[in-house]
């Protein structure tokens, strides 16, 4: 019967309305209501024990004061807010600039002081990222010749200032590289989940190893 | 929507600035001065409470379409957000006031105030108890039926002051479909005053021996579907369509001048909802323990969460979608609902009395609850049946979709 659909929709509303169960995805860790079992899960201790060593934490957790701390577990292939950048693999070739559609990365780089005919790559003074303007398309890592950059895998980058949200080369080189799996097949072949808490090395994101001096002797000699 | 003049009687608060005046020295045969004093004190509290209930009702209905709809909803400003509204209004009135160079500027500037003029006048008429009321009008609900339809000259203004194109098809599409519900409308509220015989809002209530929800169903459903296209929510906001025309005719709208038009707008289902209190679901009335406002209260938040209801669920019907159902279905039905109900009155009237009594209410409920069930059901059968024999779509030869092997 025509019409029954619109009833049949009311229901589900009505659904969502009144059983807890169907709001599970919407509360994420900083508003996550912690009880005194998981806090004390957090702190790795027995609940009675943690109950009676912290009074005012478990009373404080029972009236829904306390939160959790830890994330709920994502994807690893999220598009995260934070780029990890390896600079042992960047050659500053600027692809990831010349192929973002907003336009937002700006590099600069230096040669003096590079011996090209060793393979050293040019020094990179600037490498800016201005995030408050970004879309996380992903453009700038498909863009990678040597996957250098990389997504990243947080969420929590709000700012007060504009200018706070400008990522600059010191920043990227200081954080901790904990890059998503996004269009970067080696990482989930080698089973590698940022939300683990270990970050990545320069060697474990690169789709193909550097060849060591004797390979690359050899390919000399050989051709 | 706890209003303090639920609890103040205005023949009460006239009485006091009597002995107030006359305990100063003042001429006491000066009854316009007393009279003036407890109708200005009266608006004064009555509007800055609807504005107050305005301001939590946004938090309210923002926080349970959000959990309809599972999300979150505003949380952040005061336990569970309540403060939100504040803050939206304190940014609103903060921020710059700008005016379009090509607008036309009384008229733009005029439209805010002319929105929500109605919509406080309508709070005037409506009895939230025996003797709680601004003023009792014997044409009450003809007033009503008037001073809401202004509501489509001011969306004009707005939409034709702002020189915007999605701003002025907002307003068209709004004058259209504001100025074609208010038949409906009309006549939903014809077949109430069938039976009740009176044009007071306090004498609809009284003649309520048994809830008119249940003497015509099909009344409050012509009357109730075109009191949400008259509030212009979902499924019937077609005048500010967001996904269609940016705003619509609020878009050029910015700081205290917006804030007004937001507040008239939601500012309506609370008005909405006492009228249909009032006029099908007995007012009032209820049981003894509890007072005759509290009463309203609870029902007026019913009708309050049901359109929440609504606009959490449905989506947004198209612009001809909505004038032919105006037309051609509620039209009808109202119509129809005029002719059931009177010819029952004068099949049960017949004796001679000028009422009817309790029983006979049952009678004609039973009725119309058959007759209103086999209509729907009708209507939506043949509705159905004509989408449901829609031809197969026959490829094009060109398309060559099954290749075949040569």
């Amino acid at each position: 019967m025509y019409g029954l659909g619109i009833v049949k929709g009311l229901g589900v509303t009505m659904k969502n309305l009144v059983l807890p169960s169907r709001q599970f995805n919407i509360y994420q860790y900083p508003d996550k209501k912690a009880s005194p079992i998981d806090l004390a899960k957090s702190a790795n201790r027995n609940p009675i024990m943690f109950i009676v060593s912290n009074p005012i934490k478990a009373i404080r957790s029972l009236i829904g004061l306390e939160t959790m701390k830890e994330r709920i577990p994502q994807n690893p292939r999220f598009r995260g807010q934070e780029f990890a950048w390896f600079e042992q693999r960047c050659t500053g070739c600027a692809s990831c600039a010349k192929y973002c559609p907003l336009g937002i990365i700006k590099i600069v780089t230096d040669t003096s002081g590079v011996n090209q005919q060793e393979g050293q790559s040019y020094d990179i003074e600037v490498f800016d990222i201005d995030m408050g303007r970004c879309m996380y398309c992903g453009l700038c890592v498909e863009a990678c010749p040597y996957d250098a950059l990389h997504m990243g895998s947080g969420f929590e980058e709000g700012q007060y200032k504009r200018e706070d949200l400008i990522i600059d080369v010191n920043r990227l080189k200081k954080a901790e590289k904990k890059p998503s799996t996004w269009f970067r097949p080696q990482l989930t072949n080698q089973n590698y989940d940022p939300m683990s808490g270990d970050s990545a090395t320069s060697q474990q994101v690169g789709r193909h190893q550097k060849p060591s001096k004797e390979d690359q002797k050899g390919q000399w000699v050989n051709r | 929507m706890i209003n303090p003049i639920m609890f103040i009687g205005f023949y009460q608060l006239a009485e006091l600035y009597q002995s107030m005046l006359s305990s100063i020295g003042l001429n006491t045969s000066v009854s316009w001065l007393y009279y003036g004093l407890a109708a200005a004190s009266i608006s004064f509290i009555v509007i800055n409470t609807m504005v107050l209930s305005t301001a939590f009702y946004v938090w309210f209905e923002r926080r349970t379409i959000a959990r309809f709809q599972v999300r979150r909803g505003p949380n952040r400003h005061g336990p569970f957000g309540l403060f939100q509204s504040f803050a939206d209004v304190i940014k609103a009135i903060m921020k710059e006031n700008t005016m379009p160079t090509e607008a036309d500027g009384p008229v733009f500037t005029v439209a805010p105030i002319v929105l929500i003029a109605p919509t406080l006048l309508i709070m005037s008429v409506i009895p939230f108890g025996e003797k709680s009321f601004l003023g009792s009008l014997n044409i009450g609900i003809l007033f009503i039926v008037g001073v809401t339809s202004i509501n489509s000259i001011a969306i004009f203004m707005a939409g034709w002051g702002s020189r915007n194109k999605y701003a002025i098809l907002g307003a068209m599409r709004g004058a259209a479909m504001l100025i074609s519900y208010e038949i409906p409308m009309a006549i939903g509220i014809t077949s109430v005053l069938l039976i009740s015989g009176s044009l007071a809002m306090t004498a609809i209530e009284e003649s309520q021996k048994i809830w008119f929800i249940v003497v015509m169903p099909l009344g409050f459903f012509v009357f109730i579907v075109a009191a949400i296209a008259e509030m212009s929510r979902t499924p019937f906001d077609q005048i500010e369509a967001e996904s269609e025309l940016g705003s619509g005719y609020n878009t050029e709208y910015s700081g205290i001048k917006f804030a007004v038009l937001f507040l008239a707008e939601f500012m309506a289902p609370l008005i909405t909802s006492s009228i249909v209190t009032t006029l099908f679901l007995g007012g009032t009335q209820g049981f003894d323990f509890l007072p005759g406002q509290i009463w309203f209260i609870l029902k007026t938040f019913t009708v309050v969460f049901i359109l929440l209801w609504l606009r959490a669920t449905w989506p947004r019907l198209r612009i001809d979608q909505i004038m032919s159902f105006a037309w051609k279905i509620l039209f009808g039905l109202g119509i129809f609902n005029i002719f059931l109900i009177a010819v029952e009155y004068t099949i049960l009237t017949e004796s001679g009395k000028s009422e009817l009594s309790k029983p006979d209410m049952l009678i004609m409920g039973a009725i119309n609850w058959i007759v209103t069930i086999i209509i729907l059901f009708v209507l939506m059968n043949l509705f159905g049946n004509k989408k449901l024999n829609r031809p197969t779509p026959i490829p094009s030869p060109l398309a060559n979709m099954n290749p075949e092997v040569d």
